[in-house]
């Protein structure tokens, strides 16, 4: 990573990169390294883009470029990959889990933006019809408590403090029962700033905890932090487990990267993050869109369709079979699986280039996506010389495959049917002339 | 990964075996550290700007004065960094209040920067620093914008006995600081501190707010103060604040949360700006006027 070697932009290197005529290992290092070059200064940890780095190098030499995909696509559907599955899905819907009230402690370095955090979360929780209240525990930083009465008094959203006392503790045992009377579904406890070397304060927290015993512990990390986010989300995890992470101020020049260090150290999800000073400035998390500004590449979620779209075409050999029809049941059912693992079959079809395919009706859709389900758990059910043979299927072989496969015999039989019409299609010319073009689906 | 720069001066030099420092040991030194300083918060565009600066210095000792001596690679090394933090006495501040004082009116002080990197804090932490050198001081809460902000400054202010000059929240913030002056005028106060709201670097428009005040109130300087925890951003932060407000003096906040004080180099690259004190804790007393020692220090390098 040396610097001058390094390309000025991300972008820069990867024009050059186009350039250069074939792809080989210098052509994936220096890929790596402008990739490297656009995680650290999004404040990914360095070990971390190190330790990315080498799983890049290594997927992308062992796997095959896919017909019609540039190297740098290629590279950065992998990039894609192993972040998305560092970061895991998207946040699932908030949910108390029946429990009420549901307490959410909030933890986080002194500026992170705890309190701003504290309301915009409340107020949000409220739009999604959730009855909330706020415990102001933070008995450091004097105007805590006006600040949350003055953001969340015009919101009916209930507020409890008690500027004038020290002691978190009491204020937030006397909060959470003086709350109960509004019947609130959530309580948040906002709580003062600290840090790992301010070992009172730290402590106080493990006894905050204790006493009021949080469904959920969300870490709030400032999204400007740079290296030390790690290690400081790590302390706040080994005094009371982290939950959950709120990322902040990401409508500022940093990319939040700090976060990635968070999720490693604590294996919480991201679940909100902050976008501005008003409370509305505030969203669920979305991985993907994350990632595209991490890596300074906005589209990077079509990017990764396209690439994994142009990997379907599974061999030069199955393409063939498949054009002359020689492919078997399996095959087919597989094809169209993998299909599916691409998302919602509307938009997979609408970037075929196939006439009409973006029109079919979502009635139709919706019965094809049905059957795809139904077709896979039969091909389970068949045996090997079912398979590669349907035409000995009988009554009392799909009567069998039925039963396996937990559908009807008219399913089994339609499979049966659409395959053997699949097939001949397969011969006609002008489709086969399609198919070539779409490489395969 | 993470070891104190002194360290990593210390291995980069012991690596070194030939005594002509070949090209590629020249590569290999600067890598591991660039490396080093983005560990320690130097932010990359910071970094690649010291190294490419050294890869140049490398160059020319390696014809000349090198001849195997590692103590010379390690000195090139240290100050490619030390050179790089520059600090104003705190003097200066008390220096214009008695020449100020003279021509009967108020040293006035506005402080900017990013949300919650210190400000409010460091207000009252710089107000607390001046009296104890015998100045008098006048708080001006011009940050009408966030919630609770003025509660924050008086109670913490009027904890340690300052005036804090305040209106409402939504009011004219540099009218409010204008007030302050004029208070301070009679009362011959020799300073007023000027707490303003943060701001991101990336709306321009508050920025030009700050520009308007700066531009009215005409205050004797103008203090950033950044939090050392931050990582890439603070290139741009300071960039922007200096090239649109213009800014005096940086102070870097929390430097007592386990901060590498990389973000010192990033600023500095950035503004050109000396450090005046380093926020070191959150009572008022935790304000150090030798801020490069610290910054050093927590660079593994004092
Ligand atoms: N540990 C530590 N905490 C600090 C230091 N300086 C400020 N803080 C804390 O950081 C938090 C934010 O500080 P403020 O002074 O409110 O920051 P601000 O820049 O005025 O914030 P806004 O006005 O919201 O932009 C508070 O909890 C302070 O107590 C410091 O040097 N060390
Ligand atoms: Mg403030």
């Amino acid at each position: 990573m040396v610097a001058s070697q390094l390309a000025k932009t991300f972008k820069d290197v990867l024009s050059r990169f186009l350039a250069s005529p074939s792809a080989d290992r210098q052509a994936v290092e220096e890929l790596v390294r402008g990739i490297q070059r656009a995680l650290l200064v999004s404040d990914v940890n360095v070990e971390l883009v190190s330790r990315l780095s080498d799983r890049i190098r290594e997927r992308s030499l062992s796997e095959k470029l896919p017909p019609g995909v540039s190297r740098k696509d290629a590279v950065l559907k992998i990039v894609y990959e192993e972040l998305a599955s560092l970061l895991g899905s998207r946040p699932p819907k908030f949910s108390t889990g029946g429990k009420k009230p549901y307490i959410i402690m909030l933890l986080g370095i002194q500026g992170a933006g705890k309190t701003t955090t504290a309301a915009k979360l409340a107020n949000y929780l409220k739009k999604n019809g959730f009855k909330v209240g706020v415990v102001c525990a933070d008995t450091y930083r004097p105007g805590a408590f006006q600040q949350l009465q003055q953001l969340l008094a015009p919101r009916d959203i209930p507020v409890y403090g008690e500027p004038d006392s020290k002691d978190s503790v009491a204020i937030a045992v006397k909060g959470i029962r003086e709350l109960a009377a509004h019947d609130l579904d959530v309580v948040i406890i906002d709580t003062a700033g600290r840090h790992k070397e301010q070992s009172t304060l730290m402590e106080e927290m493990k006894m905050l905890e204790k006493a009021i015993k949080p469904d959920e512990n969300l870490l709030v990390i400032d999204g400007t932090i740079g290296q030390q986010a790690g290690v400081h989300a790590k302390s706040f995890h080994e005094n009371t487990r982290v939950g959950s992470i709120i990322v902040t101020k990401l409508d500022t020049s940093a990319k939040g990267g700090g976060a990635l260090s968070a999720v490693s150290a604590t294996g919480a999800q991201i679940k909100f993050i902050g976008v501005g000073e008003a409370l509305e400035d505030f969203e669920a998390f979305n991985p993907s869109g994350y990632i595209a500004s991490l890596l300074g590449v906005p589209d990077i979620e079509s990017l990764v369709e396209r690439v994994k779209l142009a990997e379907l075409e599974v061999s030069e050999e199955k393409a063939k079979a498949l054009l002359s029809g020689r492919f078997t049941l399996e095959d087919m059912v597989n094809q169209l699986r993998e299909m599916k693992k691409l998302g919602p079959l509307r938009k997979i079809l609408s970037k075929l280039p196939l006439p009409g395919m973006a029109d079919l009706p979502e009635e139709e859709l919706e019965k094809a996506e049905e059957r795809i389900k139904k077709w896979s758990a039969i091909i389970q059910s068949m045996t090997a010389e079912e398979k590669s043979n349907p035409q000995i299927v009988d009554d009392s072989r799909a009567r069998r495959i039925a039963r396996g496969a937990g559908v009807s015999e008219r399913d089994v039989k339609e499979l049966i049917r659409n395959y053997q019409l699949s097939r001949k299609m397969m011969k006609d010319r002008r489709l086969r002339h399609v198919l070539r073009q779409t490489k395969g689906i | 990964m993470l070891q104190g720069l002194k360290k990593v001066f210390q291995d980069i030099a012991e690596k070194i075996r030939t005594t002509t420092l070949s090209d590629e040991e020249v590569e290999k030194t600067l890598q591991t550290f660039f490396s080093q300083l983005v560990s320690n918060d130097v932010a990359v565009e910071t970094a690649e700007s010291i190294v490419s600066g050294l890869r140049e210095e490398l160059k020319r000792v390696r014809v000349g004065r090198f001849n195997g001596d590692r103590a010379v690679v390690r000195q090139i090394l240290r100050r490619a960094v030390e050179d790089k933090i520059k600090q104003a006495d705190a003097r200066i501040l008390l220096e214009r209040a008695e020449r100020n004082m003279g021509a009967g009116r108020p040293t006035v002080i506005m402080f900017v920067g990013p949300n919650g990197s210190g400000k409010t804090t460091t207000v009252v932490k710089l107000a607390t620093y001046l009296r104890s050198h015998g100045y008098s001081v006048i708080l001006a809460s011009a940050d009408t914008f966030r919630a609770g902000a003025i509660e924050q400054l008086e109670t913490l202010g009027e904890r340690e006995g300052f005036i804090v000059v305040k209106q409402g929240y939504g009011a004219d913030a540099t009218a409010v600081a204008v007030d302050a002056v004029n208070r301070a005028r009679s009362m011959r106060a020799h300073f007023v501190l000027v707490d303003t709201a943060g701001r991101t670097e990336t709306d321009r428009g508050l920025l030009e707010e700050m520009k308007k005040m700066k531009r009215v109130l005409n205050p004797d300087f103008v203090i950033y103060v950044g939090d050392a925890l931050t990582g890439n951003a603070a290139v741009e932060q300071a960039r922007q604040f200096n090239s649109v407000v213009g800014i005096d003096y940086v102070i870097l906040a929390k430097l007592d949360a386990d901060a590498r004080g990389g973000s010192a180099l990033s600023i500095a690259h950035a503004t050109g700006k000396p450090l005046i004190f380093a926020g070191v804790g959150q009572d008022m007393k935790d304000l150090d006027d030798s801020p490069r020692e610290r910054v050093l220090s927590s660079l593994d390098l004092a």
